[in-house]
C-alpha cells in the first residue's frame, strides 16, 4: 500500500503537480504514515530524480522548477505534523541568498533556491540588488550556515568579494560559508575571493550546499 | 498558417507556361526513345523521324496533366504512410549517388563503399528530421552494372524508411521494381504502398534520353512513382535567366509527364529538379547558391499552379569540407526549401557540387532542417489570450515567474525546437570543460552515438532471404561470385 502511494508521490513531484503533492501528502497523514517518511521515501525520489534527468540533459528548466514547487508544497503539508510529533524533517542548514548590489538577474538564484528548499535547506530570498550589510544582517539574524549570492556581469560580481571581505573582517568565516553563482562566474575568480563553494547550475549548487554543510552524503 | 516564399506572380506562372507550351511544340523535345516517340506520335505529337525531335501539342500535355494524381504517400516498411507528396507538405532525405564521402579524421574525400553507404543509412535512420534515405553513395566495391540496385538492396535491408533511389539503365530498373516487389509482398502490393521513388533525368536542354524516358515509362507502368529530376543549367544548358531556365524546366516536366501518363494513366509522377546556375568564373555548378534556390522556388511555383507534387535538390553545400560555407549555403538553401513547400527536399549531406557524402554533415544539416521545420509550424496560437493570463495573482514581478507556470511547463516543447548536442548553446566554462569542441568535432561525436545505437530493423525472415538471393543471382550474372558480407545479416 504504501510501496504505491510513494510511487505516486515521486511521479507527482517528477510532473511538477503541486496539486496531486499536496493531496497525496493530507493522504498519508490519514494513513498515519510516518511524515518523515513520506518525503524521504516518497516526494525525495522525485526530486532527485527529476534532478538527474536535468543533468543528464533530459529534462528541462521548467521540469526542474514545477518539481521543485510541487516539492515546497507537498512539504508545507507535512512539516506541522513532523512538528506535531516532536521531529522535524532533518533540516540541512539554512541559507542566505541574494543577487549583489547593482545586479538584477536573479533567474538562476531563484532557482537555486527551489532545490535547495526542495531539498531540504531553509532558504530566505532577500532577491535582488542587496548590499553586503543587507546580506550579512540575514544571515546573523537567521543564523544562517550559508550565504548563496549571484551575479550576471563582471561589473557586478566584485561585490561578491566585498561580502566575503566584510565576512572576514567580523571574524565570521568559516562559521558561515560563502557559496557564489553566476554567469561569469569560474573557478580561478571563486579561488581569488576565497569563496567556499561554486556551482553552474541549480542541481550542482544543492551539492554544494550539502558539502559545505558536512552532509555530501544526503 | 505554413509561411511561404513566393518568387512569381500569376501572371509571369501564366507566361512561364505560355512560353514552356510553344516550346514543347517549337523547336520540341528530342526523344531519344523508340517507344516514347510511339506513344507521342499515337497520342498526336509530329515527329521528326530523322531528329527524333517531337513537336507535342498543348492538349496531349493537358490531359496528361488531367490524369497525374495531386497527391500519393510513400511508405515505411511497417506499411505507414510517412512521406507525402502533395499540397505543400515539406520532406527532407540524404543527397543521392555521391562517389565519394568525406573521412573525418583524414579530411580526404574517399571512393565509396558498402561502409560507407551503410553508415550514412544508419545515421539517417536515426535522425527524425529525414522522413526518406536516399540511395547516397554509389558502391565501388560491387560491378558497375549492379550498383544502382545494390543500393536500394542495402536501404531495404538496413532501413524502414520510404527510399528516394534511381536506376542506372533501362534493364536495372525493372529489377529495382521486382525488389521492392519482394519485400512488398507482389507487384500489386509494391504499386499499392510504394516504399521507394525513382528519380528520372531529361538531359539539358529539352532532350529526354533513351534512357530517361525509358525508365518513366517502366515506372508508370509498375505503379512506382517517378520523380522528373530536370537539371537547366542557367547560361550553360539553358538560358542565362531564371525565368529562362524555369520556362525550359518546366517544358521538360512537361514532356517528361507526358510521355509517363501516355504509358500508364494516373501512374503517380513528381515535378522535380536540380536546376541550377553555371558558374562563369569555375565554370562549376554551385548548388548552394542562392540563384539555385531560387530557380527550386520558382519552378515549385509552377507546379504548385498545376496541382502537381514537388521535389528539388536544396540543402548541400560546394564547399570540400563541413566548414562555415557549408552550414551558411546548406541552412540557407534548407530553409528556402522549406518556405517554397517542396514536398521532398534531397541534398543534405552532400558537399563538393553533390559528389561527396558525409555523415557529420548529415547530423548538422539535420539542425538546419529542424529550424526550417521549426520556421513551418509557424507562429501559433496556444493560449486563449495572447498574454493576459500569464499574469496572475501570483506574479510578483520577478524574473523567473514564468518558469514556475504550469503552462509553461506544458508549452515550452511546442514552441522551441531543443536541438542536438551538435548546437552548442553551453557557456563559455562549460563549453571549455566540454573540451572547446567546435561543430564538427560535435558532429563526429553524435555520428559515433548514432551508429553505438544503430538497431537494424526486423525483416521478414523469408523476404530478407529472397531479397539477398535476388542481389546475389543478379552479381553473379554480371561475373561476380559474391557480394561484399554484410553485419548483422547470415545469409541462408
Amino acid at each position: 500500500m504504501s510501496e504505491e502511494l510513494y510511487k505516486q508521490m515521486a511521479q507527482c513531484i517528477i510532473e511538477g503537480e503541486s496539486e496531486v503533492a499536496i493531496e497525496l501528502a493530507k493522504k498519508s497523514i490519514e494513513l498515519n504514515m510516518h511524515p518523515l517518511e513520506t518525503i524521504t521515501k516518497g516526494f525525495v525520489v522525485g526530486v532527485n530524480y527529476i534532478g538527474d534527468q536535468f543533468g543528464a540533459g533530459e529534462a528541462f528548466l521548467p521540469e526542474l522548477v514545477m518539481a521543485g514547487e510541487a516539492m515546497k508544497a507537498a512539504v508545507a503539508v507535512l512539516e506541522p505534523e513532523l512538528l506535531k510529533l516532536g521531529e522535524a524533517r532533518e533540516m540541512m542548514g539554512r541559507v542566505v541568498l541574494a543577487t549583489v548590489e547593482g545586479d538584477i538577474h536573479e533567474i538562476g538564484k531563484t532557482l537555486v533556491g527551489t532545490m535547495l528548499s526542495a531539498s531540504g535547506f531553509e532558504v530566505v530570498d532577500l532577491g535582488v540588488d542587496q548590499s553586503a550589510e543587507k546580506i550579512i544582517g540575514k544571515a546573523l539574524e537567521i543564523d544562517a550556515h550559508i550565504i548563496g549570492m549571484s551575479a550576471l556581469l563582471t561589473t557586478t560580481m566584485v561585490r561578491q568579494r566585498e561580502v566575503i571581505e566584510e565576512l572576514d573582517k567580523e571574524g565570521l568565516r568559516p562559521r558561515i560559508k560563502v557559496m557564489v553563482g553566476g554567469a561569469p562566474i569560474t573557478r580561478a575568480w571563486v579561488e581569488k575571493i576565497k569563496a567556499d563553494g561554486y556551482s553552474e547550475d541549480a542541481v550542482g549548487a544543492v551539492k554544494i550546499a550539502k558539502e559545505l554543510v558536512g552532509k555530501a552524503d544526503q | 498558417m505554413q509561411p511561404k516564399l513566393l518568387l512569381l506572380d500569376d501572371n509571369l506562372i501564366a507566361r512561364i507556361l505560355d512560353e514552356a507550351y510553344q516550346l514543347l511544340l517549337k523547336p520540341g523535345i528530342k526523344v531519344n526513345n523508340d517507344e516514347a516517340r510511339e506513344l507521342l506520335a499515337a497520342a498526336g505529337a509530329q515527329i521528326d523521324p530523322e531528329t527524333n525531335v517531337a513537336h507535342i501539342p498543348e492538349q496531349i500535355v493537358r490531359k496528361a496533366l488531367a490524369t497525374a494524381p495531386r497527391e500519393f504517400y510513400l511508405y515505411d516498411l511497417d506499411g505507414n504512410p510517412t512521406v507525402k507528396y502533395g499540397g505543400d507538405a515539406v520532406h527532407f532525405d540524404p543527397g543521392s549517388s555521391g562517389i565519394a564521402m568525406l573521412n573525418p579524421e583524414t579530411l580526404e574525400h574517399e571512393t565509396t563503399e558498402t561502409a560507407h553507404l551503410l553508415k550514412l543509412i544508419k545515421v539517417a535512420e536515426q535522425l527524425p528530421q529525414y522522413d526518406a534515405q536516399s540511395t547516397a553513395v554509389v558502391c565501388h566495391d560491387v560491378p558497375q552494372t549492379i550498383q544502382d540496385s545494390y543500393r536500394l538492396y542495402l536501404a531495404l535491408m538496413y532501413s524502414k524508411k520510404p527510399i528516394v533511389t534511381g536506376a542506372f539503365t533501362n534493364k536495372t530498373v525493372i529489377e529495382m521494381i521486382d525488389m521492392l516487389s519482394i519485400l512488398a509482398g507482389g507487384k500489386e502490393a509494391a504499386r499499392e504502398k510504394p516504399r521507394a521513388i525513382f528519380d528520372v533525368c531529361p538531359a539539358p536542354p529539352l532532350i529526354w534520353s533513351n534512357f530517361g524516358a525509358g525508365n518513366l515509362i517502366e515506372l508508370a507502368r509498375a505503379g512506382i512513382p517517378a520523380e522528373i529530376v530536370s537539371v537547366p543549367l542557367s547560361g550553360a544548358a539553358a538560358p542565362v535567366t531564371m525565368l529562362g531556365t524555369v520556362t525550359q524546366h518546366t517544358a521538360e516536366c512537361l514532356a517528361g509527364i507526358t510521355i509517363h501518363q501516355l504509358a500508364k494513366a494516373g501512374s503517380p509522377v513528381v515535378w522535380g529538379g536540380a536546376a541550377c546556375i553555371f558558374d562563369m568564373k569555375k565554370g562549376a555548378t554551385p548548388m548552394g547558391s542562392v540563384e539555385t534556390a531560387m530557380l527550386d522556388c520558382s519552378y515549385a511555383q509552377v507546379a504548385k499552379s498545376l496541382g502537381m507534387p514537388t521535389h528539388a535538390y536544396l540543402g548541400s553545400s560546394d564547399s570540400k569540407l563541413v566548414d562555415a560555407q557549408a552550414g551558411l549555403e546548406s541552412g540557407v538553401t534548407a530553409m528556402i526549401g522549406a518556405l517554397s513547400g517542396i514536398n521532398m527536399i534531397s541534398g543534405s549531406g552532400m558537399l563538393d557540387f553533390l559528389s561527396c557524402h558525409s555523415a557529420e554533415k548529415l547530423v548538422i544539416d539535420a539542425e538546419g532542417i529542424a529550424m526550417a521545420q521549426r520556421m513551418l509550424e509557424g507562429v501559433k496560437v496556444l493560449t486563449e489570450t495572447l498574454a493576459t493570463e500569464f499574469y496572475d495573482k501570483n506574479i510578483n514581478f520577478k524574473g523567473g515567474d514564468f518558469l514556475k507556470q504550469r503552462v509553461t511547463m506544458n508549452l515550452f516543447r511546442k514552441e522551441q525546437h531543443m536541438p542536438s548536442n551538435v548546437i552548442d548553446r553551453d557557456s563559455m566554462r562549460d563549453w571549455k570543460k566540454a573540451g572547446s569542441l567546435d561543430t564538427f568535432e560535435r558532429a563526429k561525436i553524435m555520428v559515433t552515438n548514432l551508429l553505438a545505437s544503430y538497431k537494424r530493423p526486423e525483416l521478414d525472415p523469408s523476404k530478407e532471404q529472397l531479397l539477398h538471393a535476388f542481389m546475389l543471382d543478379l552479381c553473379k550474372k554480371a561475373g561476380v561470385e559474391s557480394l561484399p558480407v554484410l553485419e548483422e545479416f547470415e545469409p541462408a
